[in-house]
């Protein structure tokens, strides 16, 4: 296999580490809103947690959208 | 991508600081712009009249927000790191912002300088040193226990510092990536998404209705999208940061 044909198939296979990050964020967002349901009154103060979660699951997919540009563009 | 580059507007001859040109880019007019904007902003909204006006209480709601989120973060001493966390926001909020208004059709191409990494890394290092600074002034040396979280067991010790250490010094690193790749993913996803239009258009009737239209009405929720992200990233910068300082201010 040609070096460059790796890189971009090593392009294409970085995109599955964005999609699985989308599943990290969903379930970030679907935990929250399944806590807040069933306690509505904490809801509020936990906002702040909330974002962090969704920015640790949301940088390693960002990570991976990297590594992808990397790839292609070195 | 054209609207990714840096061209220089002024001063490539000979505006040289050891060495080094420093041209007046597109990049430095759009971030004299965001200061500019966040100026007027801010300043419209400094009357302090009792019954405060629309303008006044925008302004009034980010500047309580972002106090409300350093005192449930930091506590009582996060009321001094206030102006800096605020500005930080708003300009990187503003700079969002700035970036996708939709100047093109008058032939105005906006540059959002949040989508290169000199600038976000440059302010994240801004705030990694603050922490840094905070941190000794406050601690001294005793700064670096923070690298062993409380009730640690001592043999664990020569383990859980290497990790923490690193954990600590990725953090830079991590803050300026996340804005920087947020900002240009989206607006390469709407480059392609507008290239979809463009040339499925070209391509006759059919295809025009078969991949323009569809990619047009994605397009226009992706967008909506982007402001939704350009708001998160300025929230989870101005957050993270606020939480890396409670961790200087207040060593455990």
């Amino acid at each position: 296999m040609e070096p460059e044909a790796a890189k971009l198939l090593g392009a294409g296979l970085a995109a599955i580490g964005a999609g699985l990050a989308s599943l990290g964020v969903g379930n970030v967002f679907a935990k929250y809103l399944e806590g807040a349901l069933r306690n509505p009154g904490a809801a509020d103060s936990q906002q702040g947690r909330l974002f962090i979660g969704f920015a640790a699951a949301e940088l390693l997919g960002l990570l991976a959208f990297v590594i992808a540009v990397l790839l292609i563009f070195t | 991508m054209h609207q990714f580059t840096i061209e220089p507007l002024a001063g490539t001859g000979n505006w040289e600081i050891a060495g080094h040109n420093i041209a007046f880019t597109n990049s430095a007019l759009w971030m004299l712009i965001a200061a500019v904007v966040l100026t007027v902003f801010v300043a419209g909204g400094m009357r302090r009249q009792l019954v405060p006006g629309r303008w006044q209480m925008m302004v009034e709601f980010f500047t309580g927000f972002i106090d409300d989120m350093l005192e449930a973060n930091i506590g009582k001493g996060g009321r001094k790191y206030l102006p800096f966390v605020f500005s930080l926001f708003m300009f990187i909020l503003f700079a969002n912002l700035l970036g996708l208004v939709p100047l093109g059709i008058v032939g105005v191409h906006p540059f959002t300088f949040t989508s290169h990494f000199t600038v976000t890394g440059i302010l994240a290092v801004l705030s990694f040193s603050i922490v840094l600074a905070v941190g000794f002034w406050k601690h001294g040396l005793h700064f670096f226990s923070l690298f062993v979280p409380a009730g640690t067991p001592w043999p664990m010790i020569p383990m859980i510092a290497p990790i923490e250490f690193i954990s600590f010094m990725v953090r830079p690193f991590s803050l300026g990536l996340r804005l920087f790749v947020a900002m240009m993913a989206g607006h390469v996803l709407l480059e392609v998404l507008s290239s979809f239009v463009i040339n499925g258009g070209n391509g006759g009737l059919g295809l025009g209705l078969l991949v323009g239209i569809p990619s047009l009405v994605l397009m226009i929720g992706i967008a909506a999208l982007e402001i939704l992200v350009a708001g998160i990233q300025a929230y989870v910068f101005a957050l993270l940061t606020s939480l890396y300082i409670n961790d200087a201010e207040n060593l455990h």
